[in-house]
């Protein structure tokens, strides 16, 4: 499966946990309208070997792989203006988009997180975004993407 | 003791008090950690990106309030910004006081919005009097020729 990026300039740094069998990187698109999440989770994902594009809603994300990128990884924000996570993430899995989607919620609460799970989400967890939750990903990604 | 030994006890001291009074939490550890020579200042870029945003957050916040009617959707959207970002970098009592804020949106309560927002306000101004110290101590540090303490 091809993954191609769209227009972004990303500094990227290698990281031995974050490479398929075959030596590629993951590819990964925030989805966050929030500047300071977007700065940090740019940066922390570069730092995990991610190459990272960021957009500010759900239909800037939508947009995107309507123009033919596509990504292993979408983390998705769940209110944004324009387009929240839900709608965003429903618009995609209608458009069959097999990428991993992960929302981001800012509150535990189980109602929350079921309801936007049902938008199609393969996992759903809590802000702030860490290392331990990237480490996770990570994992799955690999179980996910094994050629 | 010298000059940087000195400095570098302070900085210690005053940022084991930040995390000791919850100033900040383990997520602001977590962004020291990525800074490196490829991110050089990436620390004080953040911190700065937060304070820009967190001031037209307030901004937005005190005019949703003074609506005739005011609409607590909106109001709700900015403090959910305002918890996010607060707790992307760490700052502990701000995003709390957001936690309390946004219930208070969804009951409706204007009198109770009004005055946390005023606390809100005071958070971040503490929070940010104080990251403003920390970096002063950095400087000073690197001035007098010695290396900041890692706390992580």
């Amino acid at each position: 499966m091809a993954f191609r990026m769209g227009n972004s300039s990303t500094k990227c740094s290698g990281s031995s946990k974050n490479c398929l069998a075959t030596g590629n990187k993951f590819s990964v698109l925030v989805v966050d309208d929030d500047p300071v999440v977007q700065r940090i989770h740019r940066v922390f994902l570069n730092r995990f070997g991610f190459e990272t594009q960021v957009v500010g809603n759900g239909k800037e994300a939508v947009d995107l792989y309507c123009s033919g990128a596509s990504f292993h990884l979408v983390l998705m924000d769940m209110e944004m203006p324009v387009m929240d996570g839900p709608e965003a993430t429903r618009e995609l899995r209608g458009m069959e988009v097999s990428s991993m989607i992960v929302g981001m919620t800012s509150r535990d609460r189980d109602s929350e997180k079921q309801a936007f799970m049902a938008a199609g989400l393969d996992d759903c967890r809590v802000k702030p975004l860490t290392a331990d939750i990237i480490t996770s990903l990570l994992h799955q990604l690999n179980i996910k993407y094994q050629y | 003791m010298d000059v940087v030994s000195q400095l570098q006890r302070q900085f210690v001291d005053f940022t084991t008090s930040l995390y000791h009074e919850g100033f900040l939490d383990d997520q602001f550890t977590q962004l020291q950690k990525l800074q490196d020579e490829s991110n050089p200042e990436f620390v004080a870029e953040v911190v700065s990106l937060f304070f820009e945003d967190s001031e037209n957050l307030l901004n937005n916040l005190a005019n949703a309030l003074q609506q005739q009617i005011v609409d607590y959707k909106q109001v709700d959207a900015h403090v959910h910004q305002f918890k996010g970002s607060s707790s992307s970098i760490g700052a502990q009592r701000v995003k709390n006081v957001c936690a309390a804020f946004r219930n208070l949106c969804e009951g409706k309560n204007l009198d109770g919005c009004i005055r946390c927002l005023q606390q809100l306000k005071l958070e971040y101004s503490l929070v940010k009097s104080k990251l403003e110290t920390l970096f002063r101590l950095e400087q000073q540090i690197l001035a007098a020729g010695g290396t900041v303490p890692s706390m992580a």
